[in-house]
C-alpha cells in the first residue's frame, strides 16, 4: 500500500478553483428573499435616480391663477376605476396635492433625499462602529473606556435626544450650510452618532477572538507593526459582519429620518422626503389616503427589501452555513 | 446573586448620573426663550423677573445640583406625602414646569396611565400571539407556515409604526368606519357602553404596536427554540419515550423561554420611546406626545425630566433583564 506511489491526478483537484466571493454569491443566489430584496431595492435606487431626469413634470413648480384650480387636488389615474367621475389627469400619473404639486416627481425626488440619508448615516455609523470595536478588541488599554461608552450610549433614549438635538442644532447649521444643507448633515450626523453601537460590540468580539488565531501570531512574529495588522489582518477577517451591519444600518437610518421628519422634526417644509411627504398629508388623509399611501409604501417597501438582502448576506457571508 | 445585584445598583447610579448630566448639558445649549409666548405688552423687566422666578440663566453648578436635589429628594418626599400623609416635603420647591408652571411629576402622573394602558395591553397581546408563532415556527421549520410567518415579521419589522398607523386609521376608521381614529382620553369606564368605546378605541393603537413587538420576539423565540431543538437532552426525552407534547412544550420551551425572557424585559424601555410615534398618530396625549409638546415649547424642565425617567427605565430594564437570566438560568455564575 504504501510503496504505490500517489499519481498526480489523484491530488489534482477536477474542478477550477472558486474564489470566496463566488461562493458567497452562489450561496446569496440560493436566497429567494434576498434575491428578491436586491431586485426591488435596485429598481428603487435607479427609479429614484434615473427618473427625475425622464419625468416629465418639475416637482417643485407651484402653478399659479387658473392653473392652481384646475391642477390642485388631481387624483391618481386609477381612481377612475371606482370614481368614473374623479378629476384625474394623465399627465400626472399620481395625482396632485393640494398646493398643485406633481405627487409622483416629489416622490422621486423625496426618495432621492431619503436614500442619501440612509446611505450617508450607514457610512458614517459603519465607520464609527469599526473605528471603535477593532481599536477597542485590538488596544487593551483602550477596551474598558471604549465599551463603557459604548453601554452608556446605549443606555440613553435615543430618540427623545435627537428630538431635542435636532431642535437645537437645526437653526445653527442651516445658518452655516444653508436649509437643506444645514438639515441634511445635521440629520445624518445625529443618526450615524447614534446608531453604531451595535456594529462596535460585534466588531470588538470579532477582533478579539482573531487575536487568539495562529496567523495574527505569525503576523506578529515577523514585527508587523498594528497599523498593517489592522488593515492587513483584521479588517477583511471582519468584512462580513460589518457588511450585514452595514446593509441594515441603512434601513434603520432610513426609519429613524423618517420618524423625525413625521414627528416635524425633520427637513424644512416643501422639501420633500418620504416622512415629510407623509407627514404632510395626514391631515387630510380621509379625503386623499393616496398621498399618505405611497410614500409610506416607497418607505415600507425599501426598508422591507434592505433587511431581506441584509438577511440573505448574513447567511451567505457566513462559511458555516454555505454550501448547504 | 445578591452581591451581584447590589453591585449593578452601585454602578448604575453614576451612569444614571452622569446620563442626567449629558441630557443636562444637551438642553442648556438650547436657544429657545420660555418668555417667548408671553404676551408682548409685559415690560422687559417684569419679564426678567419672571425668568429669574422660573430659574432661568442660573449657572450650571447651581442648577444642575438643584435640579437633582429636587428629582431625588423633594419628589420622593412628595410622594410619600401623598401616598402616606407624612408631611415631609412641607414648603419644599419641586420641579416646576416652564409651560405650565405647574409640578412636572403631576403632570407626569396625570400623562401616565394612558401611556401604560396602550402600550401595556400591546405588550401583553404581543408576547401572546409571538411565543406561540415563534414556537411553531421553529418546530416545522421550513414550512409553508415558518416561511410565512418569516415574511410577516419581516413586515411587521420593516413597516414603521407612523405608516402602519396611518394605514389602519385609513382602513378601519375612514373606510370602514368601526373604530374612532383619535383616542378620547377623557373618557371615563363606568359601564359596559363605555367600556366597548374604550376597547374600539384602543384596538388600533394596540395593533400597531403589537404588531412590532410580535415580529420581534417571534423571530426571537423561533431562533431559541431552533437552537434548542438539536440538543442532546432532547434526545434523551425522545429516546426515553416522552410523548411529542411534553418533549417540545416542557424541556425545549422552558430552555427556549430564558432568552426570550430577557428580551422581554429588554423591550419594555423601547416601546415606550416607540410609544412617542404611535401616541402622535392616534393623538394619544400620554408621556411620548408630553415630551414632543414639551421640546416644541422649550419646557426644558419637562423635557429633562421625562427623558431621564426614560433613561432610568432602560437602565433599570437592562438590570433587570441580566438578574432574570441569573435567576432562570442556573448555569449563569455572576459571582
Amino acid at each position: 500500500m504504501t510503496d504505490a506511489p500517489l499519481s498526480m491526478d489523484a491530488t489534482e483537484p477536477n474542478a477550477p478553483p472558486r474564489s470566496q466571493w463566488a461562493d458567497v454569491w452562489a450561496q446569496f443566489k440560493a436566497h429567494r428573499g434576498a434575491m428578491w430584496g436586491a431586485a426591488i431595492f435596485i429598481s428603487i435606487v435607479v427609479l429614484v435616480v434615473a427618473g427625475p431626469w425622464f419625468y416629465w413634470n418639475d416637482p417643485q413648480l407651484v402653478p399659479t391663477g387658473r392653473d392652481f384650480l384646475t391642477l390642485r387636488d388631481t387624483r391618481p389615474i386609477y381612481t377612475v376605476l371606482w370614481e368614473p367621475d374623479a378629476k384625474v389627469s394623465w399627465l400626472y400619473p399620481l395625482g396632485t396635492d393640494n398646493l398643485g404639486r406633481d405627487t409622483l416627481g416629489r416622490l422621486l425626488i423625496g426618495g432621492r433625499i431619503s436614500l442619501a440619508v440612509g446611505t450617508a448615516a450607514m457610512v458614517l455609523s459603519v465607520l464609527l462602529g469599526t473605528l471603535i470595536g477593532v481599536t477597542a478588541g485590538y488596544f487593551r488599554s483602550f477596551d474598558g473606556v471604549l465599551m463603557r461608552l459604548t453601554d452608556l450610549f446605549l443606555a440613553l433614549p435615543l430618540l427623545p435626544l435627537l428630538l431635542v438635538a435636532v431642535l437645537l442644532f437645526r437653526d445653527r447649521l442651516s445658518g452655516i450650510f444653508g436649509p437643506e444643507g444645514g438639515t441634511f448633515i445635521l440629520i445624518v450626523t445625529l443618526v450615524g452618532i447614534t446608531s453604531w453601537m451595535q456594529t462596535a460590540r460585534i466588531v470588538r468580539g470579532d477582533v478579539l477572538a482573531l487575536k487568539e488565531r495562529e496567523f495574527i501570531l505569525a503576523a506578529r512574529s515577523i514585527g508587523t507593526s498594528p497599523g498593517k495588522m489592522i488593515s492587513r489582518h483584521l479588517l477583511p477577517n471582519v468584512m462580513s459582519p460589518i457588511m450585514v451591519s452595514a446593509t441594515l444600518g441603512i434601513a434603520t437610518a432610513i426609519i429613524t429620518e423618517s420618524a423625525l421628519s413625521f414627528l416635524g422634526f425633520g427637513f424644512p417644509p416643501d422639501f420633500p422626503t418620504w416622512g415629510k411627504l407623509l407627514f404632510d398629508s395626514v391631515d387630510r388623509m380621509e379625503l386623499y389616503p393616496e398621498r399618505v399611501i405611497w410614500p409610506g409604501l416607497l418607505i415600507s417597501l425599501t426598508v422591507l427589501s434592505v433587511n431581506y438582502v441584509g438577511d440573505g448576506l448574513r447567511d451567505a457571508l457566513d462559511p458555516r452555513i454555505r454550501g448547504r | 446573586m445578591l452581591t451581584y445585584t447590589f453591585r449593578r445598583l452601585i454602578i448604575s447610579i453614576p451612569t444614571l448620573l452622569f446620563i442626567s448630566l449629558v441630557i443636562y448639558l444637551l438642553l442648556e445649549l438650547a436657544p429657545g426663550d420660555p418668555m417667548a409666548q408671553v404676551p408682548l405688552t409685559v415690560p422687559p423687566d417684569v419679564k426678567e423677573k419672571m425668568r429669574e422666578a422660573l430659574g432661568v440663566g442660573q449657572p450650571i453648578w447651581i442648577a444642575f445640583p438643584k435640579w437633582l436635589y429636587q428629582f431625588f429628594v423633594v419628589e420622593p418626599m412628595y410622594f410619600s406625602d401623598a401616598v402616606f400623609g407624612t408631611s415631609f416635603a412641607e414648603g419644599q420647591q419641586r420641579v416646576i414646569s416652564w409651560q405650565s408652571r405647574s409640578p412636572v411629576m403631576d403632570i407626569v402622573i396625570q400623562r401616565l396611565p394612558q401611556t401604560l394602558w396602550v402600550v401595556g395591553v400591546a405588550y401583553v397581546v404581543a408576547i401572546a400571539i409571538a411565543l406561540p408563532i415563534g414556537i411553531y415556527s421553529a418546530y416545522r421549520q421550513y414550512s409553508w407556515f415558518d416561511n410565512a410567518g418569516t415574511f410577516i415579521t419581516m413586515v411587521g419589522f420593516s413597516v414603521p409604526p407612523f405608516f402602519s398607523g396611518v394605514v389602519v386609521i385609513v382602513v378601519f376608521s375612514v373606510w370602514l368606519g368601526w373604530f374612532p381614529s383619535i383616542y378620547d382620553t377623557t373618557l371615563v369606564v363606568d359601564s359596559w357602553e363605555s367600556f366597548k368605546k374604550q376597547l374600539q378605541q384602543m384596538i388600533m393603537p394596540v395593533m400597531v404596536l403589537a404588531l412590532q413587538i410580535t415580529s420581534q420576539l417571534s423571530r426571537f423565540m423561533r431562533a431559541s427554540m431552533l437552537d434548542n431543538l438539536n440538543q442532546d437532552y432532547v434526545r434523551t426525552a425522545r429516546a426515553k419515550g416522552l410523548g411529542e407534547k411534553t418533549v417540545v412544550l416542557v424541556h425545549v420551551l422552558r430552555n427556549s423561554l430564558i432568552p426570550v425572557v430577557t428580551v422581554i424585559a429588554l423591550g419594555i424601555p423601547a416601546i415606550f420611546g416607540g410609544a412617542i410615534i404611535t401616541e402622535q398618530v392616534f393623538k394619544v396625549n400620554g408621556i411620548g406626545q408630553l415630551l414632543i409638546t414639551a421640546i416644541q415649547a422649550n419646557d426644558l424642565p419637562m423635557v429633562q425630566t421625562l427623558t431621564f425617567i426614560f433613561a432610568v427605565l432602560i437602565v433599570l430594564f437592562n438590570l433587570i433583564a441580566d438578574i432574570l437570566y441569573g435567576i432562570l438560568d442556573p448555569r449563569i455564575r455572576y459571582d
